[in-house]
């Protein structure tokens, strides 16, 4: 069975080497990286990165405690501990020729996504939701048809007014 | 850097006068009160060493390879309880550092590593002696930082010895381009540092204290199992005084050796892997675990499914990732070892809390029936000599006073488990890294810490050639350290796990072609003694003794054969000790 999911939020000092110490804790202890992501803030001096890992409540402890334990990090949040809203972006260039390219343009309305560049044989799509509709998405269209995927990985914000 | 404040208090007339980023070394230094620095010079740190020589405040330590300035800074550190300092140059200079600084990053030992860099235009161009010191220092490493502007310089280092200091301790490396030791700017030494991001818990919490001091009351069948946190944090005396006044027995970890005298009787000797059966068994049956500074090493628990199978477990530690992480505890307390010790000496005796005496007697009944099987007996016959009788004969002669310095195999848990230490800070080993080489230059720092005192370094001779080039340091800096090798032309401890779990192939573990020691001593301009017999040891030792201002190798060639007992197979549950 897979271990649980997790998406942990961790607000860190916007300095050259602090992404490199979380990547490098992940990696040095074993850690599981699904999928990683980091920018700025409102606050130029933070940045908010967002970490979407696997593992048990003992290794999600351990998890939290060493991020916490880095000089860097400011604070850390597993958002799956309560009500969350999570979007991830993905770009798909896909052939688009013959009757594909009707069939294309309907798939992509059906999941909200936009095509933003047009060739006479390709499309770029735009899509944006939680990874599970991304995967949805590709598992719609024929792979065959895939040029290209780009996808950022899970961005993460609890619901309610606070802040993390 | 953001995130930092700063506090400042001097006059603004001293704060015009700009200086070079070498000056600004040597000045933050000297203001943070630091004695010596151990360290080799190189074209990165030039500047640097040009300024260390136009002052006399700061003693500089020349070694004669780099991870013995890191390793003698470690153990001035460890000897003291202030931050040790080393200083190298880039590239090769930082990599031979490397060994040290995760020596000290493994037994939290508070270091400032100063490296140099090739200048900042230079940096990522492969230019010669250029490596990333950061990258490469950042897993063994508290935290690091690259200086890019000379005006972070001053404000770099104060944080550096902060965080080195403070929470955990540990070592922390600031590497300092040569082009920005010679720009200038105006000295400003910070009398503090406050970081958003760095705020580690020091007072246990109230409630926490409270249910951890019940428990324990509560318990019929308690026991102690401290580590080097109760060095580190400056709480032996704390802790004596509580568990002379509860009456349990308590274990100390290698590295909290000398955290509770030895010689009390409430000692049980060391735990773990080659610890001693009564101090495993009563971990093992007891109902109440009362682990500080501890962080159940697998070299301490065993099989951690079997490990103190009925004990509920009070756990105090100042990191919180050292809580929990291979044994769920009961009762967790995060802070400051002396801090919480105090408050819950307090909370016990406001309690009016004692431990049930009927049932504290049937325990030490118990533990004295586990220490009739005299775990750690050997044989001294009249022909060869044992290393166990060298270790208890030093501790003889030196009345158990000397700074023990160490290597890594067997030599070390016999030095562990035969010199009783009374006192903290006079046990100095590798015990989380295991480095080999660490004993010659540890014992330089330790020595320089404490002129006075007798330091032996404790040692075999495969480790001792691991930095054996540092006795031309110990020449050099006159210093009388008293190296004892127990020499069984093997790598003892590797010969002991080929012969148990190997079939008795001896792999690559016996050390042919060993130079005479006692020759390459006097090479070196020391003493050189050799012991071949068990009647050579005492007038061997005496002589190192008395020989006070003279560095003396005491060779002594001892039992090949000779294992260490117990022994805790890795993986095993501590109650399954390998008995002689």
């Amino acid at each position: 069975m897979q271990s649980p999911r997790h998406i942990i939020s961790i607000l860190l000092e916007n300095e050259s080497g602090a992404l490199s110490r979380v990547a490098g804790l992940f990696s040095a202890r074993g850690y599981n990286i699904e999928a990683m992501t980091v920018a700025p803030t409102h606050d130029p001096s933070i940045s908010r990165m967002t970490v979407v890992t696997r593992g048990s409540e003992e290794i999600m402890e351990q998890v939290l405690k060493q991020l916490n334990k880095l000089v860097e990090v400011i604070r850390v949040h597993d958002l799956t501990d309560g009500p969350h809203i999570e979007r991830e972006l993905m770009l798909i260039k896909v052939h688009a020729v013959g009757p594909d390219r009707e069939e294309v343009k309907r798939l992509a309305d059906i999941f909200r996504g936009r095509i933003i560049d047009v060739t006479d044989r390709s499309y770029t799509i735009e899509l944006t939701g939680t990874g599970e509709k991304l995967d949805a998405f590709l598992s719609a269209l024929d792979p065959g048809m895939v040029i290209e995927v780009v996808r950022s990985g899970a961005s993460a914000i609890a619901r309610g007014s606070r802040s993390i | 850097m953001t995130g930092l404040q700063t506090t400042m208090d001097r006059s603004s007339a001293e704060l015009e006068q700009e200086i070079s980023g070498a000056e600004i070394v040597v000045r933050a230094l000297r203001d943070e009160g630091v004695e010596f620095v151990f360290g080799y010079p190189g074209g990165a740190v030039l500047y640097i060493y040009d300024e260390l020589a136009k002052q006399e405040e700061l003693k500089h330590i020349l070694v004669r390879h780099e991870q013995a300035a890191v390793h003698a800074a470690d153990a001035y550190a460890r000897a003291t309880g202030r931050v040790g300092v080393a200083l190298v140059t880039s590239g090769p200079g930082a990599t031979n550092a490397v060994t040290g600084i995760a020596t000290a990053y493994m037994d939290s030992v508070p270091l400032v590593i100063i490296t140099g860099q090739v200048p900042v235009a230079l940096i990522g161009n492969d230019a010669f002696q250029e490596v990333d010191t950061v990258g490469i220092t950042r897993p063994c490493t508290k935290h690091n930082f690259l200086v890019k502007d000379v005006a972070d310089l001053a404000n770099t280092l104060k944080t550096a010895f902060f965080l080195a200091a403070s929470g955990r301790p540990g070592p922390v490396l600031v590497d300092i381009p040569k082009d920005i030791t010679v720009k200038r700017c105006a000295y400003r030494y910070p009398d503090k540092v406050q970081l958003r991001s760095y705020k580690p818990t020091v007072k246990g919490h109230a409630g926490q204290v409270r249910k951890a001091v019940q428990l324990i009351a509560s318990a019929e069948r308690p026991m102690f199992y401290t580590g080097g946190g109760i060095i580190l944090g400056n709480a032996a005396e704390a802790l004596t005084g509580f568990v002379r006044h509860l009456g349990a027995p308590i274990t100390n970890t290698l590295m909290g050796l000398g955290g509770f005298p030895a010689s009390d009787p409430q000692f049980l000797g060391m735990l773990g892997m080659h610890g001693t059966f009564e101090a495993n068994m009563a971990v093992q049956h007891s109902d109440v675990l009362i682990a500080l500074g501890a962080r159940f090493d697998d070299r301490v628990t065993g099989n951690l499914e079997a490990f103190a199978p009925h004990a509920r477990i009070v756990h105090v530690d100042v990191d919180p990732s050292s809580i929990s992480k291979n044994v769920k505890v009961d009762v967790p307390i995060v802070g400051d070892l002396a801090m919480v010790l105090a408050e819950m000496d307090q909370a016990w005796r406001e309690g009016g809390y004692r431990l049930d005496p009927a049932a504290l007697k049937a325990w030490w009944e118990q533990i004295a029936a586990w220490r009739a099987r005299d775990c750690l007996r050997y044989e001294q016959g009249d022909s060869i000599i044992k290393p166990q009788y060298v270790v208890q004969k030093l501790h003889e002669l030196t009345g158990g006073d000397a700074i023990v310095t160490s290597d890594v195999g067997q030599h070390q848990m016999w030095a562990a488990q035969f010199y009783g230490f009374d006192a903290p800070r006079r046990w100095i080993n590798s015990g989380g890294l295991g480095t080999m080489g660490y004993g010659l230059p540890a014992a330089m720092g330790a020595q320089l810490a404490d002129p006075e005192r007798t330091v032996i370094c404790i040692t075999g001779e495969g480790s001792i050639q691991m930095n054996i080039q540092e006795l031309s340091t110990c020449l050099q800096h006159r210093l009388p350290i008293k190296v004892a090798c127990l020499n069984n032309h093997y790598l003892g401890m590797v010969r002991q796990w080929q012969e148990f779990f190997y079939e008795s192939r001896y792999a690559m573990s016996y050390v042919d072609a060993l130079p005479d020691f006692v020759k390459l001593a006097e090479a070196y301009g020391h003493v050189g003694l050799r012991a071949d017999r068990p009647a050579d040891v005492e007038p061997v030792i005496r002589e190192a003794l008395r020989l006070k201002d003279r560095l003396v190798f005491m060779d002594f060639q001892v039992d090949p054969t000779e294992n260490v007992y117990p022994m805790v197979p890795a993986g095993a549950a501590l109650s399954d000790m390998i008995l002689l």
